[in-house]
């Protein structure tokens, strides 16, 4: 128990009944639920636009064009949209864009404590937010693996290509390779080719793992019809898509200018002679996705491994199984409710799952709160049970995408040691495998001897593959999350109260 | 004559010293640790070795002790493998009157072997500091080490001489002789470790490992946060820099919160910002109240950090006893046991005195050959009382 | 009328709602930082406020994340080395 935050002014906001995190599809469909609900609620949201990854859109009054037909499933966004600008006009929501929770503490009411960057650089402001209820809803964010020259300029995420086309109306570079695995790649060389770049794709995968899978897959027709949808559209923008194959090395001098291909085996090890070269002046690479945990571990949730969802992974007996190798997510209950009192998940923090898993977990956690609250659910009986079920099939899906399209871990055992890990620190390969020679077995013990994940990143997009490099030297222990006390950068004059309470 | 078994639990900066000690002393060695070395409190400190923060008296005869062993071991084992950088320390007082207490403390240290050199314009040594300072005191010997690298050195040379490391493995159990000596450890892997002296370096959980010794002792937990910002450039923070405060809260034994702020850089850019010193137990959550503190103070102190962002924090749990000495020597009730521990927020730079202390009692030596009286951290102090539990 | 970035002097178009990366990366400029060790160039990553490679500074304030901050007209934009205040030293 803490006494008031001294930078509050009289003007604090008041106690809301739930305060969402996150609005992506399930922040957005959390609070529409919660609001027909009749609660009032305080949505926070580090973008400046609601829709997080999944409906990333240019800001408001925005003039940025050609970004038409990128978007899935726009009336349902449109509806929930229209659904939270009514209640904000009524009192009952308020949004806060452009703030990022740094700290929160559990507890009733809970305590959100956040910076405000909403306006320009320099007038970033402390904003403390307290509810009854909290919805943790971060989201996730692209998972990249090292390889040589993947730190030259024009070498990006795929969901940074994305964000840059979706938010952004601009299409990156003129001959584009995206690589990695997952159906996320689709979508992007898809929205690229429509304006006029020439893409390549590279799936490390191939479909046939899919194989074990169909009955998860046959669950969800409209996926099979989404993936086609883009197969389709591949084909009419002749964008090759190259199968067990993936980028080696990238090369350039100040910025990439072309890529090496390699095709690799079921397992992903390369496979000798068949490296190529192919110009390229960006590079979209994408292997998956890592939940953003960070205020679910500060505050206390209870994790669980990734693949628990009726995996056929044998166990986690091999810590390099790709199984082993995903981050964990947020344990929660069939109503959403995390382990932590007044705390609920839902979205990709409760797994990878997309955007349709997402927006029923929102609605789900809602109607967790409307009923702790003692108030009627919003959702008749008949609809919720409709939405149990469509998220079990989205949840054994996800299960099976995960097994069909894993981090190909393998391909960093063969990592030249001058190849940059830890980018924002500049750490090579061979100062991990150094620190693993003289015994660190774990992410944090490797951090401490070499300094990857100590930058401004804080290990978010190294962390991944610092683990796997642990684990393909025969040490290593199941992925832990990174502990975060601070889950987001602070200038000190917000910290200090020095700057007025927003 | 065989050679004497020493087990030394725990593997932080103090076993790691005792360790290479010891083995350096001809002993066969073993040391233990329930995590992997430096897991403990010695990874979530700053890696001080500071005389300045210590008024004439045992804990600073150890430290001045200790600062001349840590060259020593910067010689053996080369500075750049502990990145041992003698920045020096600032010690400011915002008021004349806390200045004068200041200079008098400052007199009365350099009486006891400290080099110390008040400054009426700390600035022209600090440039980024605050403007309007009444002055602040010089101490050249202050110094940092990074503390994980440091110890993971001392234990390989420990390992070279002879000594065996044993990481992941809990002490579950003890045996004693009929008359009460201590014969051995058991390990949670059902190993025995016979033993004619264990060594109690389990930091914070000293009192915990004391108990299962048969020697319980109190050592209790007291948290602290370090906050890291942002690189800057090396050295835009040249010492070790804190508010007089900082002196007096070591000291304090009440409950409340005392914060006052210590500064400095890092040689890898980001500034460290700490000192946060709240008794309870091990509550591990941020408390935003005292980052906000900490924050206020730092920025009052130097004025530019106010938009260098925050990065990141992290806590530790400083192990104290009651009259804020650590707990060096043989224990009266069990023969064969040692302790070392409780050394609060000083366990970096007092570790190696420490080492050289336990050695002299391996040894059959009189630690009092060292140039010190190490009556005072005998255990036998601190058992008049009850003990006290920690809340795990 | 046009909106302009002043970037390192230059004016740089960008359309209201875009990120100063989404104009930076329109007006073909992929790098706008360099690395502290070793001088590296970098710009956009992630493009979503994770990866912090596309820091820049903005009306002198330094290591903000170009595809974060949505472009103002007249917004100065400056390229940056190392830690960003390499002049604070």
């Amino acid at each position: 128990m803490t006494s008031a935050s001294p930078t509050e002014s009289a003007s604090a906001l008041p106690v809301a009944d739930l305060a969402v995190v996150g609005a992506g599809p399930a922040g957005l469909a959390a609070a529409a639920t919660a609001l027909a609900g009749g609660l009032t609620v305080v949505l926070v949201d580090a973008g400046h636009s609601p829709g997080g990854q999944f409906w990333r859109q240019p800001a408001p009054g925005a003039q940025v064009s050609g970004t038409e037909g990128l978007h899935h499933d726009l009336p349902t966004f449109a509806a929930l949209i229209a659904t939270l600008q009514r209640h904000e006009r009524a009192g009952s929501l308020i949004r806060l864009a452009g703030h990022h929770v740094w700290t929160l503490e559990a507890g009733d009411p809970v305590t959100l404590y956040a910076v405000d960057r909403s306006g320009r650089p320099g007038t970033e402001r402390p904003r403390t937010i307290r509810a009854s209820r909290l919805l943790i809803a971060t989201g996730a964010y692209d998972r990249p693996m090292p390889f040589p020259g993947w730190d030259l300029p024009g070498v990006l995420t795929v969901g940074g290509l994305q964000a840059l086309l979706k938010g952004g109306g601009v299409a990156a570079g003129h001959r584009v390779v995206v690589a990695g695995t997952g159906p996320f790649l689709l979508p992007v060389a898809s929205g690229l080719a429509e304006r006029g770049s020439r893409v390549v794709v590279c799936e490390a995968g191939h479909p046939s793992a899919w194989g074990r899978h169909l009955a998860a897959v046959a669950a969800l027709p409209d996926k099979l019809v989404e993936g086609m949808g883009y197969a389709a559209q591949l084909v009419r923008a002749r964008v090759p898509v190259h199968l067990r194959t993936v980028v080696v090395a990238a090369h350039g001098a100040d910025r990439v200018e072309a890529v090496t291909l390699a095709r690799v085996d079921a397992d992903g090890r390369v496979r000798p002679g068949t490296e190529r070269r192919v110009e390229a002046d960006v590079v979209g690479i994408g292997w998956g996705f890592e939940p953003q945990l960070d205020l679910a571990v500060t505050v206390g949730c209870r994790l669980r491994p990734a693949a628990a969802y009726g995996s056929s992974v044998g166990g986690q007996a091999n810590p390099s199984a790709p199984a082993a190798l995903e981050s964990p997510v947020v344990w929660v209950d069939d109503g959403q409710w995390t382990s932590v009192s007044g705390v609920l998940a839902a979205g990709e923090v409760c797994g990878v799952g997309g955007a349709a898993l997402a927006l029923r977990e929102g609605q789900l956690a809602a109607e967790s709160v409307l009923a702790d609250l003692g108030l009627p659910a919003a959702t008749n009986r008949d609809d919720l049970r409709l939405v149990r079920r469509i998220v079990a099939r989205h949840r054994r899906f996800a299960a099976a995408l995960q097994q069909a399209h894993p981090m190909r871990a393998r391909l960093l055992e063969a990592l030249p040691e001058d190849t940059t890990v830890c980018r924002c620190e500049q750490v090579r390969a061979g100062a991990i495998t150094e620190a693993v020679a003289q015994g660190a077995t774990d992410v944090r013990q490797v951090k401490q001897l070499t300094r990857a994940g100590m930058g401004w990143c804080q290990g978010r997009i190294c962390g991944p593959a610092v683990h796997a490099l642990l684990a393909a030297s025969g040490g290593g222990v199941p992925r832990v999350p990174t502990e975060r006390l601070v889950a987001a950068p602070v200038p000190l004059r917000v910290l200090a109260g020095l700057s007025e309470e927003a | 004559m065989a050679r004497q078994r020493v087990v030394v639990i725990g593997a932080g900066i103090v076993g790691a010293c005792t360790a290479l000690a010891a083995a350096q002393a001809g002993c066969e060695v073993t040391v233990v640790d329930r995590g992997q070395p430096a897991s403990g409190t010695t990874s979530r400190g700053e890696g001080n070795v500071l005389v300045s923060d210590k008024p004439p008296g045992p804990e600073l005869d150890l430290a001045l002790l200790s600062r001349w062993l840590w060259d020593d071991l910067a010689a053996q084992l080369g500075a750049h493998r502990l990145e041992l950088e003698a920045k020096g320390g600032l010690v400011v007082a915002r008021e004349p009157a806390a200045y004068d207490a200041l200079v008098s403390l400052a007199s009365a240290q350099t009486a006891a072997g400290v080099q110390t050199a008040p400054l009426t314009n700390p600035r022209s040594i600090e440039p980024h500091l605050a403007a309007g300072l009444a002055g602040g005191v010089y101490y050249p010997q202050d110094a940092q080490v990074q503390p994980v690298l440091a110890t993971a050195a001392i234990l390989a040379e420990a390992q070279r001489l002879g000594a065996r490391l044993r990481p992941g493995c809990l002490v579950v159990t003890a045996q004693h002789a009929r008359a009460g000596a201590i014969t051995g450890i058991t390990l949670d892997t059902g190993e025995q470790l016979p033993a004619d002296t264990v060594v109690n370096a389990a930091g914070t959980w000293g009192g915990a490992v004391g108990a299962l010794l048969g020697a319980p002792v109190p050592v209790l937990p007291r948290r602290g946060f370090v906050l890291v910002t942002e690189p800057l450039p090396p050295r835009t923070i040249r010492h070790k820099v804190y508010s007089a405060d900082y002196v007096a809260n070591v000291a304090a034994s009440t409950e409340d919160l005392q914060t006052s702020c210590v500064v400095e850089s890092t040689q890898a850019g980001p500034v460290l910002i700490g000192a946060s010193r709240e008794r309870v137990g091990f509550d591990a959550t941020l408390d935003p109240a005292i980052v906000t503190r900490l924050a206020r103070q730092a920025v009052e102190l130097f004025p530019m950090l106010a938009d260098v962002q925050l990065l990141r924090a992290y806590r530790g749990f400083r192990p104290y006893c009651p009259d804020h000495l650590p707990v060096i020597g043989p224990d009266p009730r069990v023969p064969g046991v040692l302790h070392a521990c409780g050394h609060e927020g000083a366990g970096i730079g007092l570790a190696p005195a420490t080492g050289a202390l336990i050695a002299a009692y391996l040894a059959g030596d009189d630690p009092a050959a060292l140039g010190l009286d190490p009556t005072h951290f005998l255990p036998d102090r601190l058992l008049s009382a009850p003990i006290e539990e920690p809340t795990q | 009328m046009t909106l302009h970035l002043d970037v390192d002097g230059a004016a740089v178009p960008f359309v209201p709602g875009q990120t100063v990366a989404a104009a930076l990366v329109a007006d073909g400029r992929l790098a706008w930082r360099r690395t502290r060790s070793t001088g590296m160039p970098r710009g956009v990553f992630c493009g979503i406020g994770v990866c912090f490679d596309c820091l820049v500074t903005i009306d002198d304030h330094p290591n903000e994340r170009a595809c974060l901050v949505l472009a103002v007209d007249g917004m100065r934009v400056t390229s940056q080395d190392g830690t960003g205040r390499e002049a604070d030293r």
